[in-house]
């Protein structure tokens, strides 16, 4: 793994922390009596402050795993260096369309 | 390979390492399925609704609470990572890092367990 991407996987390893705390936080109140997709949207659609955090949290997530991929890759798979970066390359950046496809779908109005 | 080569896999920080790649993995895998999910919200409450009512099948609501202890599994895991790397520590205090990690995530195991 180069400095560069060594460096972009920590950092966004440390942004998540929180991010993960306040998520999980999320889903333990979101569970406790059941979960229904009027509850999830009436919390989300309209709101500035969810689109801003899962809007990070898409794009934090979406750096943070294809390096990660590409260092399996890398490691585990008779793919060189090269074919291991198209393909985590790749599914950042698939990551990234289906993360805000869905951050669009539960916070617009 | 033999034994001697084999023997750093005994490690609790080898093991550490194994536990952090592989949950990381599967929650890659996990993750487009998790935003196909949410997506499907783009098209009214509906859809949403009515996937949340099929994900209420005890086998489906285990499967979720496995990817959320997995979740704080592996941020626990880049947590120990992130310590290790920035911080001056000596060998047997990685070791202590590693367990207490591995506490950690046994209590969140415990809350999963209460919760489900």
């Amino acid at each position: 793994m180069n400095v560069h991407l060594y460096v972009w996987q920590r950092l966004t390893a440390a942004l998540m922390v929180p991010l993960v705390l306040v998520h999980v936080a999320v889903i333990f109140y979101a569970t406790r009596k059941g979960m229904t997709a009027a509850d999830i949207l009436a919390r989300t659609r309209g709101s500035i402050a969810w689109a801003s955090f899962y809007g990070t949290f898409v794009v934090a997530v979406a750096i943070h795993a294809a390096i990660g991929v590409r260092n399996v890759l890398t490691e585990w798979s008779p793919l060189k260096d090269r074919g291991a970066g198209i393909f985590a390359s790749a599914f950042g950046a698939l990551l990234l369309l289906l993360g805000a496809r869905a951050v669009v779908a539960v916070v617009l109005p | 390979m033999t034994m001697r080569h084999l023997s750093h896999r005994q490690s609790v920080l080898w093991i550490a390492a194994l536990v952090h790649r592989l949950s990381g993995l599967t929650l890659a895998i996990f993750l487009p399925l998790h935003f196909l999910t949410l997506g499907l919200a783009i098209h009214g409450e509906a859809p949403l609704e009515s996937f949340l009512r099929w994900s209420d099948q005890p086998l489906v609501r285990l499967a979720e609470s496995g990817l959320v202890f997995l979740l704080l599994v592996h941020m626990l895991g880049g947590l120990r990572v992130l310590v290790i790397e920035n911080l001056p520590w000596r060998d047997g205090q990685k070791e202590l890092a590693t367990i207490a990690a591995g506490l950690s995530a046994v209590i969140a195991l415990i809350l999963l367990a209460r919760l489900f």
